[in-house]
């Protein structure tokens, strides 16, 4: 193994002293005594108080519980029957439809789905917001399932059926068991990414529904207060303990997908 | 009637024939060895048996019952596969209860099957590990132990050896010998190792570009192989090949490409002016010093062009005067003596007329 | 696998249900947006009816002929594009040293490095956002400590935030995990056999990068490109944010039209030309890059 020469690791570090920068300024002002996001002034925890005291963040962060829930139920059952489509069978039409909404700006989807809903008369809200969140939560999730399924044995299966077992049988006792840690990680997955969206939810929510991003936008765009200080705290870990729950479930998804590269 | 029929049959891949019109019998009991270079068709042929794929054309019977339109689980035999396809998240016992519990054998009756199964292949006591914590060789036997805790009438193996390393592969073989006699169940076996094959099998099938090239008993396989392919395929093989000039009383006179006349006594219908083929194995061809009287019927004059080492025997390649090469051997048994000739040195090789054989092409 | 025909039934019993999901929550809503740029915009958003009180379908190309007609939406175009290009080679000078050193990390620590890598990326998008709100913030240090050095020169005040400058440096904050994963995933496959070989043969340093890792890396400097360049191109949070008035990008040409203006047809064309756009380059990086650096599964079995 060659090692990176110093210069090499002094470049490496202030790229993750890049990464990491910016999120610890915002942790550490979520602390902090003073209105003003410019210097430390002293240690309180009123703005997490007041979050708490916020009746129009609480009910944001309401839908968004609701939204993530429902989100990442449907679209691991749905992403887990594309991940085994994709794996088994050489559908063009459906690796295409999966992996599109994935690799396109997101912002195409928000305003695609805000015509379509209108058109259908669909009234715009939880509702609506969760049916496109699925729509773009199943192709991470099929990836997941996917790649864990690609680093199964393929004789398990057959050895499955030959010892007796129906391709149903084979499912349920082979196939599901092994690849249930990539079925979670991609539920982990879906729940992350339906909670943290921004852009898809801006379009398909309405103006009477607000999600925690949407709260946090309006805050930023009207208003800053360390309130937001706080929320992106709280937001952050809770999403980073899922990834990292869900890495150390399936440590495919550290993998870089190949799919979203070629 | 024999245990397992394959009748005519085809199965191509696009415009890749990998199976083409094979027809094998299989008796009861026998240990029974499909052999060939990859791609040769015997893993597509072992496949179709087992059920995880379907011929074009032919038919499979078991016990003279056609297994076409059965899928895998619903056929009477069992799989031991390369890369042995233990399920990871089982113990061994959950393993080899799991063709148990699929065939709805009783609760009660899977503990005691199970045990005796890992009896036989000489596990008991390994049950309740994973079988990542399995060495090779143990995961080979728990393969094995799940493929016959049923007591299938077939037993099919994919080159169930390939991913040990030599010495526990010999090991492996005389146990499985051992096994296949003791259980008494037919065994079908995969594999590109010739020796393996030589060893263990009862009748072995050689195979090559999708045709099965001969079927016989392994010491006919070496001793009188058909075609040029299965002479060249199982061990070293001098293939000669010439003008027959007559044949009278049982001794063929043939002239050789780049050696000259030379007699065969194995019994031949060619006449003369035919082409004909035989194949010699370089243990039958003496090599010596030059005007060394030996009373073989044939011998030709040459120069050691290369030599090789083995540890066991050292073999010669020989350039003969007229043209033609010659491989053979010398067994190195003399006391700590190796190098009876060196590079270049003048010889003389020469084999008894009994020594040849017609191959078919 | 086996051909049975009864798997085919099971078959459609697993593919189906996603797929039909697809087909309705993505492929449809695509081709109405399609369709809707070829329509009149209705007088109070939406669309005017298909058939008019006239009888005419409402089919044409106004929407079309106005994109290329106005030049502003044009400019506006090409900057959203040279901004996302300069934000991907940014990414990129960022990203290798990251990649390189992560590949050649002992493998316990390969993994650590790597998730510390994803995790920004799985954070909230917009605090991301904010948190350069803050770090370029009139009051905050940067931007005081800046002003202070230009007061020294004698120069105007200027302002971090609210500028183009503020754009770029958010731009490629959030798009640069998607780069250091394509190239991390290719410079990880490199045989370091490769670069023993080049220093016997008398490489230096310099020359071992230059002639053997990046030329092999190749493909996944691409797909990062790829990678960062869609996005990058479709952003509007980031100029709606940290923009100033004038920083407006394509995708906020797109928000407004659908948000404010309540012009479909004409949001519709834009998306169209963003999704070409992105999609067409990012095409052009992966047939370079398979050009480039192609393999082939071999044939699997006997």
């Amino acid at each position: 193994m060659r090692k990176p020469s110093k210069w090499l690791w002094a470049a490496a570090l202030s790229g993750y002293a890049f990464l990491y920068l910016p999120l610890a300024i915002v942790i550490v002002y979520s602390f902090n005594d003073s209105r003003l996001n410019a210097e430390w002034v002293g240690f309180t925890f009123d703005w997490y108080k007041k979050l708490f005291e916020n009746d129009e963040m609480l009910a944001a962060a309401g839908n968004s519980l609701i939204i993530a829930v429902m989100t990442s139920v449907v679209s691991t059952v749905l992403g887990t029957m594309a991940g085994l489509a994709l794996h088994r069978q050489r559908l063009r039409v459906l690796s295409v439809l999966v992996l599109t909404p994935i690799a396109i700006p997101e912002i195409l989807m928000g305003v695609s789905l805000l015509i379509f809903f209108v058109l259908l008369n669909f009234t715009l809200g939880l509702v609506s917001v969760t049916l496109a969140h699925i729509a773009f939560c199943i192709g991470f999730v099929a990836i997941v399932v996917r790649s864990r399924l690609a680093g199964m044995d393929e004789s398990l299966t057959e050895a499955a059926r030959d010892c007796g077992a129906t391709p149903a049988q084979a499912f349920r006792h082979v196939t599901l068991p092994l690849i249930m840690p990539g079925v979670f990680a991609g539920a982990l997955m879906a729940f992350t990414l339906s909670i943290d969206d921004f852009v898809i939810t801006f379009f398909t929510a309405g103006a009477s529904t607000s999600t925690l991003p949407l709260q946090i936008y309006s805050m930023i765009k009207i208003a800053v207060t360390p309130e937001v200080n706080a929320v992106s705290t709280l937001l952050m870990l809770l999403t980073l303990a899922m990834i990292v729950a869900a890495s150390r479930l399936s440590p495919e998804i550290l993998e870089p997908s190949k799919e979203t590269s070629s | 009637m024999a245990l397992l029929e394959i009748r005519d049959v085809v199965r191509r891949f696009g415009d890749f024939v990998a199976v083409d019109h094979v027809s094998i019998d299989i008796n009861a009991g026998e240990f029974f060895t499909l052999l060939g270079p990859s791609g040769c068709g015997k893993t597509t042929l072992l496949r179709m048996i087992a059920g995880f794929d379907l011929p074009d054309e032919g038919r499979i019977l078991l016990n003279g019952e056609d297994l076409a339109g059965k899928p895998p689980e619903q056929r009477p035999v069992r799989t031991v596969f390369q890369s042995y396809a233990l399920f990871p998240h089982m113990t061994v016992e959950g393993n080899v209860a799991f063709p148990l519990k699929m065939a709805h054998v009783p609760a009660s009756e899977i503990p005691g099957k199970v045990a005796a199964a890992l009896e036989d292949v000489r596990l008991s006591g390994f049950g309740k590990r994973l079988p990542n914590e399995l060495s090779g060789g143990q995961k080979q036997r728990v393969a094995i132990a799940r493929a016959l805790v049923t007591h299938p009438p077939l037993l099919l193996l994919d080159e169930p050896l390939a991913a040990l390393d030599a010495k526990l592969r010999e090991e492996m073989q005389i146990e499985l010998i051992t096994l296949q006699k003791e259980v008494g169940i037919t065994f079908v076996y995969v594999t590109h190792d010739q020796t393996e094959a030589l060893a263990l099998s009862h009748r072995i099938a050689v195979m090559n570009k999708g045709s099965v090239e001969q079927i016989d008993e392994p010491s006919r396989i070496y001793g009188f192989p058909r075609s040029r392919f299965v002479a060249d395929f199982i061990g070293h093989c001098n293939v000669l090949s010439g003008r027959v000039l007559d044949n009278r009383e049982g001794i063929v006179g043939i002239d050789m490409e780049g050696l000259g006349p030379v007699k065969v006594t194995t019994a031949s219908g060619c006449r003369s002016g035919d082409q004909a083929t035989i194949a010699l194995r370089p243990e039958k061809i003496r090599i010596r010093k030059p005007d060394t009287p030996d009373g073989l019927d044939n011998h030709f004059g040459g120069s050691v062009q290369g030599m090789l080492y083995m540890g066991d025997v050292t073999v010669y390649m020989v350039h003969t005067d007229a043209g033609g090469k010659i491989e053979t051997l010398l067994a190195n048994s003399g006391s700590g003596r190796t190098r009876f000739f060196e590079i270049g040195d003048r010889v003389e090789v020469g084999w008894a007329a009994d020594a040849g054989h017609f191959l078919e092409s | 696998m086996a051909q049975q025909a009864g798997d085919r039934k099971s078959r459609w019993l697993v593919s189906g249900p996603p797929l039909l999901y697809l087909i309705f929550f993505f492929a449809l809503p695509t081709l109405i947006m399609v369709l809707a740029s070829f329509r009149s915009p209705g007088e109070f958003g939406g669309l005017t009816p298909l058939v008019g009180e006239d009888g005419v379908l409402d089919l044409n190309l106004e929407s079309y002929a106005r994109f290329f007609a106005e030049s502003v939406y044009a400019e506006i175009f090409l900057k959203s594009v040279v901004i996302a290009l300069v934000t991907t080679l940014i990414c990129l000078l960022l990203a290798y040293p990251l990649a390189l050193v992560i590949a050649r990390s002992a493998k316990r620590r390969r993994d650590l490095l790597l998730l510390l890598v994803i995790l920004p990326f799985w954070s909230n998008f917009l605090i991301r956002v904010y948190a350069w709100m803050i770090i370029l913030g009139p009051q905050a240090a940067l931007a005081r400590g800046v002003n202070w050095l230009l007061a020294l020169a004698g120069a105007e005040p200027v302002s971090l935030l609210f500028s183009p400058f503020a754009v770029l440096v958010c731009l490629v904050y959030v798009h640069l995990p998607f780069m250091v994963l394509p190239l991390y995933a290719n410079l990880e496959k490199h045989d370091q056999a490769l670069l023993d070989a080049a220093q016997d043969l008398g490489a230096n340093g310099w020359q071992r990068f230059w002639r053997v890792t990046f030329p092999l890396s190749l493909p996944g400097v691409y797909a990062g490109a790829a990678l960062v360049f869609i996005p990058a191109l479709g952003i509007f949070a980031i100029p709606d944010i940290l923009g100033g008035p004038n920083d407006s990008l394509i995708g906020n040409l797109i928000k407004q039209q659908f948000l404010e203006t309540r012009d479909w047809p004409f949001g519709s064309v834009l998306s169209i030309v963003l999704t070409v756009a992105a999609l067409g380059l990012a095409g052009l990086a992966a047939w370079v890059g398979r050009a480039g650096g192609g393999s082939g599964e071999a044939a699997r079995r006997a």
